[in-house]
């Protein structure tokens, strides 16, 4: 008689090693799984929600300046170090990863306006209100040696703004005009103005590196070619723009910083109309910083909060504020894409994660294909009310709340006001200006 | 005071006169005279000057007192200033001169006017403008370059950064040489060889041979035999693309006449062969044999194979399974038959010549053989390659008396059997036919045939097919009344000669009606192989006359629901009794003009049909269904055919609940949607998503899980995988040309500034000047 028995074969359910997974055998029949929509919906609600309980973005807050911190600058080779530049002429590197002042200068008398670092990382630039600009070691003196820049030019007018060219031994400078220095003579090889007005901030383009940019307070941004030694256009907006910070992976794009609440991003190659105008602060912007994928910008805005903006929308996706942080001067945004520092009124530097609810250290691959997973589950719900409302909801300070609803009011009957002049006004006579267009008043060539 | 300046300014003044004095006295011969006159000027002066120090005409005019035909080129007199100019006086010494000379003035004069004055410079301001403008459009044209490059970032499915990939540095052998030496016993003897070789260890790659190789060929050698390479590959691949192409086509027959082709083209060049070179188309015949020797083994042509078996059992009812069938035994008949002829010619050559002579064809000479030779198996299997091959000539002709034969036979003997039986009937009516034909013809061709057995098999085939197609032309009228007349007749007949008939009178008969409505049901009774379009189309056409009324119900059915009545159905919630009937007269008008209104605008398209039959259809679908309980079998027997019985189906069968009232019951101009649920509309999207065009799209996306519940491991890692991926503590720089393959400009920045290239070229402001005017 012949006695069937179930026999196995070891191999397909024993583990190799201890550390192995325990192999689960799938069927992947469709209707032995159903409900596939609506599980994965509950899942992405879940995964949505969860990120909300963990968004924790606030890391440390460096606090040893005894003034508003006015510039902030990243090392181009370490990314733990950061150098800042307070509003008493003091000048502070920092080492993010211990959390720590590394070393003090007393670089100027009055503001630090700017300060820049070389492109290798060995020294930094600094302006200030005393018309000096000065070039620093960027590491400390020996012992018993002075603290002394390497070189100081003195300038004839205060300078508000400077920037390193990315490659080669160039820096630029702004005040009265634009003016491009070799790194060793003490006269600029260059100086280009349109216009006489004090221009607040001048940047180089990081990839088409002959290209700069700068704003002045006659509310205008010009572009400069350093090749040609001359200017190339201007726009001029409704409002001041504070600052611009071109994009690093995209050579035309850069992102103005306006008085008037609201950020504009321009094709440099068109700029009678921006490509997105990006508005949700409540009072001016006074800083902006790409992240350096290109994807997203950072901007401090005078409303206490900081705000993060896709570069292709118009709201913005987070809002990083707290109690203490008073008006917030500058943002950069670090080189490994994973945080944000913020210098502000009251005297610190605060470091934020750039995604909020990011866990921080080594992932286990099981983790990170769950994060995966979830991100693509947020994703693909997005649009659903019940996700995109949790997803949406930040907690504001009443003040910055406040005046949303109250600006939103504003805005309303504005429209409301332009729709009803369109309406009661003779076919023709009164011509729509898009959304887009509105806040450019002109390009001069 | 006054008096002292006065004498100083005299002297100064008298300084002035000689100075300017000086260019009048300029006349070489200086007279005293002169001299004279001078002194009597100064003094004049002198006077004057005094006299003008009381301060009355101290401005008094130059005036010259003396005539004189000299006119100074520093003081006009006015003293002919009453005199006025006229344009004559200033032409009259051109009219002196001689006519020519004032054409050529003239000339000239155009010539002046004709030339434009060079143009003022632009503005210090305008001229920026334009360097503006041209850095601009450079500048633009340079960044437009990072176009592709961005628009590809930004649709990427996933980005990597940072950017630039770390090469692995590739430290040249020589480097790594330099520093190490052989130490185990192994690693010297390696060494030792290479070294013995003339191996490169240090920087020159290449060994002296390899050098001495390159050195050999030429540059023109190279590139002759790679061209010649070229050739010959480009040649391989035009075969390559044929021989596909060809192996593509389907058509058996194409296939059948090109292994014909190629079969002659093999028997010409093996007779060639045998011309030229007789040991190797000995060696072929060889070949040959081995081939024929290999297949007598083999039962692949035996028809026992399963695919010959099963084509056996379909052989009774299907004219081409019999076919195949045939083809394969005559491919075996033709692959195991000895092919002692050629050996037969060569002993032919030796020896007798006078078989040549014998015009009798193989067939019969063979048959005639073979009773002689005294293996009765020998025997038997001659006469079947003998029949054989002559199904295999024209197997067209077969099929109608195989199937003749089937039918009469029934039995249930072996299909072989059968086949062999047919064979032999085939092959006796054939022979007769050839005697009588060859008696007929006696074509010389015959004559001339070689002994090959397979050339002759071509020949005879060539001439089969000629006979076919007479025959066809003979019998084709005949056939057309014949074939009428039974089955009995066409038994007799070939199969082919059979078939066409058919159609043909098929063709013809369809003409009338009757007969082709007999036709139809005839056909329908027999088999409906031979129905063919045309017919199909009769078929259709006549159709309609036949069915006209089922059409005309309809037409009926919808002019009782038409737009009239539809317009004349009044709501019934508008109607009350409290109105008085005046106004319900008024309403009315009003009603009617509205509906005329709504007629006119909608003349084309009946919308009010459409909106009813539209709700209809809403009201039905929303309507709870009656519940069919009843299993088919149950209780009672079942099977195809069967249906459960009435009483049982009333049994099992639960009846919906009538539901709720539709809201819109009273409401004749409105549907509402009752399948709406609150509850789950705060779950689902309200507004179709932006990069949507089409609310299916976004459905078939939700669709989709991309969990690993629902995927495989593989898929559920490519479904998630995020859109930019980032190493931790990893410096993203800025992108770079470098990064992208494009070429960095190998100009710095501060090299081109020094240079300092602010100029333009004349041609390129005005072209400016011109856009800035446009």
């Amino acid at each position: 008689m012949k006695v069937k028995m179930l026999s196995r074969n070891p191999d397909t359910y024993v583990r190799e090693t201890k550390l192995d997974l325990q192999k689960v055998p799938r069927n992947y029949d469709p209707t032995l799984h159903p409900f596939e929509v609506p599980r994965e919906y509950v899942r992405a609600l879940n995964a949505t929600k969860l990120e909300r309980v963990f968004a924790k973005p606030f890391l440390a807050s460096l606090d040893g300046h005894r003034d508003g911190v006015n510039c902030l600058a990243k090392h181009p080779k370490s990314l733990a170090t950061v150098l800042s530049g307070a509003c008493d002429g003091e000048v502070k590197i920092w080492n993010l990863s211990q959390r720590k002042c590394i070393r003090t200068i007393q670089a100027h008398e009055g503001f630090v306006r700017g300060i820049c670092t070389r492109f290798c990382g060995t020294s930094f630039f600094t302006v200030g209100d005393d018309k000096t600009v000065k070039q620093w070691k960027m590491d400390g003196p020996g012992y018993g040696e002075e603290e002394e820049p390497l070189h100081t030019i003195l300038g004839k007018t205060v300078y508000t703004g400077i920037d390193h060219h990315w490659k080669e031994p160039l820096f630029a400078t702004c005040g009265q005009q634009v003016d491009i220095w070799d790194e060793q003579k003490t006269n600029p090889i260059c100086s280009m103005t349109w216009g006489f007005d004090s221009i607040s901030s001048v940047k180089f383009n990081p990839i088409e590196t002959f290209l700069l940019g700068s704003c002045a307070s006659d509310r205008n941004i010009v572009l400069y070619d350093m090749r040609q030694a001359t200017p190339l256009k201007k726009v001029i907006l409704d409002m001041r723009t504070n600052t611009i910070c071109w994009n690093p992976m995209e050579a035309f794009i850069f992102t103005a910083a306006n008085e008037d609440y609201n950020l504009y991003t321009f094709d440099m190659r068109a700029l009678d109309t921006p490509v997105m105008v990006h508005m949700d602060h409540v009072s001016a912007v006074l800083d902006v910083d790409y992240s350096p994928t290109g994807k997203e910008f950072v901007s401090a805005s005078f409303d206490k909060s900081i705000r993060i903006f896709p570069v292709a929308r118009s709201q913005s996706r987070e809002v990083y504020h707290t109690k203490r942080m008073q008006h917030v001067i500058c943002v950069k945004w670090t080189s490994d894409n994973k945080y944000i520092m913020c210098g502000s009124d009251e005297m610190n530097i605060r470091l934020w994660k750039a995604n909020a609810s990011e866990k921080l250290g080594v992932l286990t691959s099981r983790e990170k294909a769950a994060k995966d997973y979830n991100q693509k589950l947020k994703e693909k719900f997005q649009h659903y009310p019940h996700i995109k409302r949790i997803s949406r909801h930040r907690h504001l300070p009443k003040s910055i709340y406040s005046q949303i609803q109250e600006q939103r009011i504003m805005k309303e009957a504005r429209r409301r006001k332009e729709v009803n002049r369109l309406k009661h006004s003779k076919p023709g006579s009164v011509s729509i200006v898009s959304k887009k267009k509105k806040h450019i008043v002109a390009v001069v060539k | 005071m006054t008096a002292s300046r006065a004498a100083k300014s005299v002297l100064a003044l008298s300084q002035q006169e000689e100075l300017v004095d000086l260019p009048e006295d300029c006349p070489l011969n200086v007279s005293e005279d002169e001299e004279d006159s001078d002194g009597e000027r100064k003094h004049q002066k002198l006077l004057e000057t005094i006299s003008s120090l009381d301060g009355k005409n101290r401005h008094k005019v130059a005036e010259r007192s003396e005539a004189s035909l000299k006119v100074s080129e520093f003081n006009v007199s006015a003293e002919g200033s009453g005199e006025k100019l006229v344009l004559a006086d200033l032409l009259e010494p051109v009219k002196t001169s001689s006519s020519l000379s004032l054409a050529t003035v003239k000339k000239q004069l155009n010539r002046v006017k004709s030339k434009k004055t060079v143009e003022l410079p632009l503005h210090k301001e305008e001229i920026e403008r334009i360097h503006r403008e041209v850095a601009f459009n450079k500048t633009s044209q340079v960044l437009s370059k990072w176009d592709p490059i961005v628009l590809k970032n930004r649709q990427a499915k996933q980005l990597v950064f940072p950017l630039e990939k770390e090469q692995s540095a590739f430290a040249p052998i020589e480097h790594v040489l330099s520093g190490w030496t052989a130490r185990t016993p192994l690693e010297q003897e390696v060494f030792n060889l290479l070294h013995k070789n003339k191996q490169p260890v240090t920087d020159p790659l290449l060994t002296p041979m390899e050098k001495a190789s390159l050195k050999a060929m030429s540059l023109e050698e190279a590139k002759m035999r790679r061209a010649e390479l070229q050739r010959a590959r480009a040649l391989q691949s035009y075969y390559e693309a044929r021989a596909r192409r060809e192996k593509k086509i389907k058509s058996k027959r194409y296939h059948k006449i090109v292994k014909k082709e190629k079969a002659k083209r093999a028997l010409k060049a093996f007779e060639q062969l045998r011309k030229v070179n007789p040991a190797a188309a000995l060696e072929e015949l060889k070949k040959i044999e081995k081939a024929r020797m290999m297949e007598r083994m083999s039962l692949k042509h035996q028809n026992s194979g399963k695919w010959a078996k099963s084509k056996a059992i379909m052989a009774k009812y299907d004219l081409e399974a019999r076919q195949a069938m045939q083809e394969q035994l005559a491919k075996n008949k033709e692959l195991t038959q000895k092919l002692q002829v050629a050996s037969e010619s060569e002993e032919e050559e030796r020896g007798a010549e006078e078989t040549e002579e014998l015009l009798v064809p193989d067939v019969v000479n063979e048959v005639q053989m073979n009773p002689d030779g005294p293996n009765p198996w020998m025997l038997r299997s001659c006469t079947r390659d003998i029949k054989e091959a002559e199904a295999h000539e024209d197997p067209e002709e077969l099929p109608d008396p195989v199937a003749h034969e089937v039918s009469e036979s029934e039995g249930d003997e072996r299909p072989v059997a059968e086949e062999e039986i047919l064979l032999k009937e085939v092959e006796e009516r054939r022979s007769l036919r050839r005697r009588s034909e060859l008696s007929q013809d006696a074509e010389p061709v015959g004559s001339q045939e070689t002994k090959d057995s397979s050339s002759q098999e071509v020949l005879s085939e060539l001439r089969a097919l000629s006979q076919k197609f007479k025959k066809n032309h003979q019998s084709r009228k005949p056939k057309a009344s014949s074939v009428s007349t039974g089955h009995q007749v066409q038994r007799e007949e070939p199969a082919l000669e059979e078939e066409e008939p058919l159609l043909l009178q098929r063709s013809k008969r369809v003409q009338t009606v009757e007969e082709l409505e007999e036709l139809e049901k005839e056909e329908c009774s027999q088999n409906q192989e031979f129905l063919r379009p045309g017919l199909k189309g009769q078929q259709l056409e006549r159709n309609p006359n036949n069915l006209p009324n089922a059409p005309k119900e309809k037409k009926k059915k919808e002019q009782m629901i038409d737009l009239q009545n539809l317009l004349s159905t009044k709501s019934p919630s508008v109607k009350s009794l409290a109105v008085p009937t005046t106004l319900e007269e008024m309403d009315d008008e009003e009603e009617r003009d509205q509906k005329q209104m709504i007629k006119e605008a909608f003349a084309g398209d009946d919308v009010i049909r459409d909106f009813l039959k539209e709700k209809r259809e809403s009201m039905e679908a929303s309507k709870p269904k009656d519940v069919d309980l009843t299993l088919p079998g149950w209780g009672e027997w079942g099977g195809m055919g069967l249906k459960p019985s009435t009483k049982k189906r009333r049994r099992f069968l639960i009846k919906a609940p009538e539901g709720p009232p539709r809201k819109d019951k009273n409401l004749p101009n409105v549907i509402i949607n009752e399948k709406r649920n609150i509850h789950a509309a705060a779950h689902q999207v309200q507004v179709l998503p932006y990069p949507f065009t089409h609310h299916s799209q976004f459905e078939r996306t939700i669709q989709t899980p991309i969990g690993s519940t629902w995927n495989t491991q593989r898929a559920f890692q490519k479904l998630t995988t995020p859109k930019v991926v980032t190493k931790p503590g990893h410096i993203i720089k800025p992108i770079k040309p470098e990064d992208v393959g494009y070429r960095s400009s190998s100009r710095s920045d501060l090299s081109v500034m020094q240079r300092n290239p602010k100029r333009l070229s004349a041609s390129h402001k005005k072209q400016l000047k011109k856009n800035s005017v446009d």
